[in-house]
Parts: structure tokens; sequence; C-alpha cells
């Protein structure tokens, strides 16, 4: 049994050469960890605003971006971009209500995968550029790409930080939000070129098919060990530069799989652990809100008063 | 038009319930005092200058509604964010910030559950959290847009006692929507009853009885007090009361 265990990690995974080729690779690995700290970041207000299905659907029209760039003969980054920028706007602005978001992703989705397979199947280069988009190819990408990548992950990295207090209190309470002079509606449009950006990135490292892998799960596995909003993104982005460096470094030394199944395994990975230790953690709040709740109960007298001894009387008849 | 001549000063610490069936203006009046809708004619005035957005005066308290369990934020989270949540930039940690915190948390008696994620409390915690993020700014005017909506009965009563208490101590005057008069009624010292354009302003027993109502409606209304409760029922399609302050819709 070892013996079977043993040839098939030889089969699929061979760790001669492994410091040469890190060498090699080391900037696919800075991108990976940047695109990481991005993923991990975006992905706390992907779950605030409950948007993951945007995120796909921008992810598909990102693919119909890369792939019409693919079939021009066009930078595929750029191609990316452009298409995620689009649908991000697209979805930003028809999508002012959450239900409304999910109608306008639905629709524009399908349309994005077809053109995607319309400009791939016209395409007639390397099938491994085609596959590529799909399911992820940061190895592959040359350095001139990689620095577009650094460059709008900074321009994303900075707007976040400059949103980051109102965009919160936006994504969580608009209500309150708008009440208190927050430009709910302005930074909805800003947040989702973000999120555009942050989807074409992400493209290059686990393809399009696979971009919930570092933009929800990240921050999903974060919200089940806590509810700080410090300690949340920290832990969000710890994850997503786990996933993203580690789904690299151990792909590396497998000639056969690609990349994104060992980063979506690694995020699926920590989210399932997170989970679990989070069952914990809620029904014990769960049961500190049912005692509270108790005693409120149980002592009415407590918290009446004699102002309110008219309305009581009336309310408390069977 | 929603309104018409409406004309109200409204005085320090003073509890104003605003009551009328849906579609009245109601909310939209709150707004104008929030500098969202602009008025057509006329002008809305808060502390001596013009109604504006973000305006460090008013305090907004609104409908309680559910929170998702895994939102990354704990109760005094949501009442720091009163405090400086619309302001640019990450918001680096600053001691005088959580000391004002912990103060409006204590002031709503909300210390027990300040550190539990906001999406595990009950409607009512809730609530309380929302009158200590409102009042964060020291506001003149706390605007509540229905906020015992989804609240049972205890939680309605400790919510707008809250709010009294809130009022009292610090001279600040509410205005408060609401389909259900009966959890303010103790405290409310005038009623701004608004129907089809037209409105009554008063006390609870000046404006909340058959006489007046039917008027302002223009058709019969019966106004029941039972055990300091007040039932209105609309007295022209059904006989069931009706257990707010609303008439019927065929009444309107």
């Amino acid at each position: 049994m070892t013996h079977l265990a043993a040839n098939i990690l030889t089969e699929y995974f061979t760790f001669e050469n492994y410091g040469e080729l890190i060498v090699l690779l080391q900037n696919s690995l800075f991108a990976a960890a940047l695109l990481g700290v991005v993923g991990g970041l975006i992905s706390v207000f992907v779950m605030a605003r409950d948007i993951p299905f945007a995120v796909h659907g921008v992810a598909e029209l990102s693919f119909a971006g890369a792939s019409f760039a693919l079939l021009i003969s066009f930078d595929v980054v750029y191609g990316s971009i452009i298409g995620s920028l689009a649908a991000a706007l697209l979805i930003g602005i028809g999508g002012a209500r959450s239900s409304e978001k999910n109608t306008i992703t639905g629709v524009l989705m399908p349309f994005g995968l077809g053109l995607g397979i319309l400009f791939l199947a016209l395409y007639d280069g390397r099938a491994a550029n085609k596959f590529g988009l799909l399911t992820g190819q940061i190895v592959a990408i040359n350095p001139s790409q990689i620095r577009t990548l650094v460059i709008c992950a900074v321009v994303v990295l900075v707007v976040l930080l400059i949103i980051w207090r109102p965009l919160t209190f936006a994504s969580i309470d608009p209500a309150v939000a708008r009440a208190k002079g927050v430009p709910v509606t302005a930074l909805t449009i800003i947040f989702m070129l973000a999120l555009g950006l942050a989807v074409a990135l992400s493209v290059q490292v686990v393809g399009v098919l696979l971009v919930l892998a570092l933009l929800v799960t990240p921050a999903a596995a974060a919200t089940q060990i806590s509810a700080s909003p410090v300690l949340v993104p920290v832990l969000s982005t710890l994850f997503a530069v786990i996933s993203s460096v580690g789904g690299i470094l151990i792909a590396l030394g497998s000639p056969v799989v690609p990349i994104s199944p060992f980063v979506t395994t690694i995020s699926f990975l920590i989210y399932l652990i997170c989970r679990l230790i989070g069952h914990r953690r809620k029904s014990r709040h769960t049961r500190a809100r049912i005692r509270r709740e108790a005693d409120v109960h149980r002592h009415p007298s407590l918290v009446s008063t004699a102002g309110e001894a008219r309305d009581a009387s009336g309310t408390d008849t069977r | 038009m929603l309104w018409h001549n409406l004309n109200i000063d409204v005085e320090p610490g003073e509890f104003i319930a605003i009551l009328g069936p849906n579609g009245c203006g109601k909310t939209s009046l709150l707004k104008v005092l929030l500098g969202q809708y602009q008025l057509y004619s006329g002008t809305a005035r808060v502390n001596g200058h013009r109604a504006r957005r973000g305006d460090p005066d008013i305090g907004y308290v609104p409908q309680q509604r559910g929170i998702d369990d895994d939102t990354p934020m704990r109760g005094r989270d949501l009442v720091r964010m009163g405090l400086d949540g619309h302001r640019w930039g990450p918001g680096w940690f600053s001691r005088s910030r959580s000391q004002k915190v912990d103060a409006l948390l204590e002031e709503v008696g909300a210390q027990t559950y300040a550190d539990s994620p906001v999406g595990m409390l009950s409607g009512g915690e809730l609530q309380r959290l929302r009158v200590a993020q409102a009042l964060g700014s020291d506001p003149h005017l706390l605007l509540c847009d229905e906020p015992l909506l989804h609240l049972d009965m205890t939680h309605q009563r400790l919510v707008a006692r809250l709010l009294h208490e809130k009022r009292q101590a610090r001279r600040t005057a509410i205005l408060f929507v609401t389909h259900e008069i009966n959890p303010i009624l103790p405290y409310v010292d005038r009623v701004l009853y608004i129907a089809g354009g037209h409105f009554l302003v008063g006390t609870p027993d000046d404006v909340i009885n058959s006489a007046a109502l039917s008027e302002l409606y223009g058709s019969p209304i019966d106004v029941v007090r039972a055990g300091g409760r007040i039932v209105i029922v609309g007295s022209d399609s059904d006989h069931h009361p009706i257990h707010h302050a609303e008439p019927s819709a065929g009444a309107i």
C-alpha cells in the first residue's frame, strides 16, 4: 500500500531541481503573493456585500475579454482587465439593489462565457493558451505582464485603503451610511471597479473558473472564526497568500498537475478547518444570546417603570 | 404632492410620533431632513441651518433588519461607525474614540454583548446598538424610521423607553415614524398624523380620536381605547379591529 502511494507520488511529483525552479519563478511567486493580498482584502467586502455571484459573472466577462485579446493577438492581461472592468461597471451601475445585481449578473454571465467560447473557437494558436485562461497560467506569463499585474494590484490596494472605512459602513449598513453623508452609490461603483481589477488579476493565477477560491473563500473562512473588523482582513489576506503561493510551490514539484487545483484545495481546506473551529464559536454566541433574552423576559418587572405601567397593563393581557 | 402647508417646530427634547398610512410621505419627511430629498417649496431647518447631507446634528435609527451571521463586525464596531464611519482612510486605532464607544455602549446598556458579532444579536439588542450609534455625533435630533418594527413586545418597550431616557438626559428631540403608536404612547408629546396630503398635529389625545381622524380621512374612523392602548378601526369595509394606528385601505 505504501509502495503504491510512493509510486503515485513519484509519478506526479518530482522535487528535483526544486531550488532552481523557485529562483526561476520568483517573479511569479511575488506576483502570486501580491494577488493573494489583493484577493484577501477584496474578499472581505465580497462577503460583507454578499456578491460572490457577481464575482463569478465578472470573471466570465474577463474570460471573454482575454480570449478576444488572444484572437486578435493583443495582450491577454489587458484583454481580461478590460472585460472585467466593463462587467464590474455594468453590474455596479445596473444593480443598485442586490436582487437586481444577481439578475444582471445572471444575464451577463452566459453571454460573456459564450463570447469567450466563440473567440477561442476562432483562435487557431496553441491549445495551452486557451486552457490557461480557464485554469490559470501565472507561470507562463512574461515579466512585462507581471509588471502590469503588480501595478494594478497596487492601484487596488491604495484605493481600498482610502475608501476602507466608508466602504465598510456602506457595505454593512447602507441606510445609516447614507444618512451620515457617505456617498454610497459612488463607493459602490469605485468598489466594483477595484473588484473588476482584482478579478482580472486572479484570473491570471487560478483562471476564470476558479477565481472564487481567491476572492470569496479567504474571507468566508476568516469570518467563521472572527468578527473583528481588524482580524478578519488580516486572516483573510493570510489565507489567500497561503493558498496562492502555497499552490504554486506545491505545483512546481508536479510536472503533470497544473497550479489551480492546489490553490483551490488549500483554500478549501482552510475554509473547512475554520468552519469546524467557528462552529463552537457560533454556538457559544447563540447560547449567550438565549441567556440574555431569557433574563429580559423572566423579569419584566425589572425593565418596566412606573411611567410604563399604563402600557404594561395593556400589553400583558393573555 | 405629499404634504401641503406642513409647518411644525420641534422643541429640544420633544418626542413626536409621525403616523399615517403607507405612502403618505412619513419616510420622505425624514429624507428631506437628512438632505436626501429636496422640497419643491418651503424650507426644512435643523438646529438653525438648512437640512443637508451628513449633518452631525442628526442621528438616524433605521428599521431593524437582520444582519448576516458572518458579517465581520461586532457590536462596538457598529457603534463606532456612528462616530467616524463616514471618514476616509482605514481609521487607525484611537484611544479617545474607543473610550467614547465604551461610554455610548454604557449609555444604552449594551456592554454585555458589545463584543458579540452583530449577526448573532437579537433584534432588540441590535436596535439598542443603533441608538448608541445614532447618538455618536451628539445630535440635536434623532430621526427614527420604524425602529420597533419586527421586535417583540418586551423589546419594543425597552427600546422605546431607552429613547425616552436619552431625550430627557440629552435634550435630543425625537421624530419617530411608526405604524404602531402603543409602545411609545407613554412618552409621546405630540403626534403628527399625515394622510392624503393633509395632516394633524397635537397631543395624542387631540389627534387620535374618532372625530379628528374621521375628518382627516374624510370617512368614519373609530378610535377605541382599551387598557391604555389605542386601536384604530376603519369602519366601512370590515369590522375586524386593526391592531395598529392605521385604518384599513378601504377607509383612506
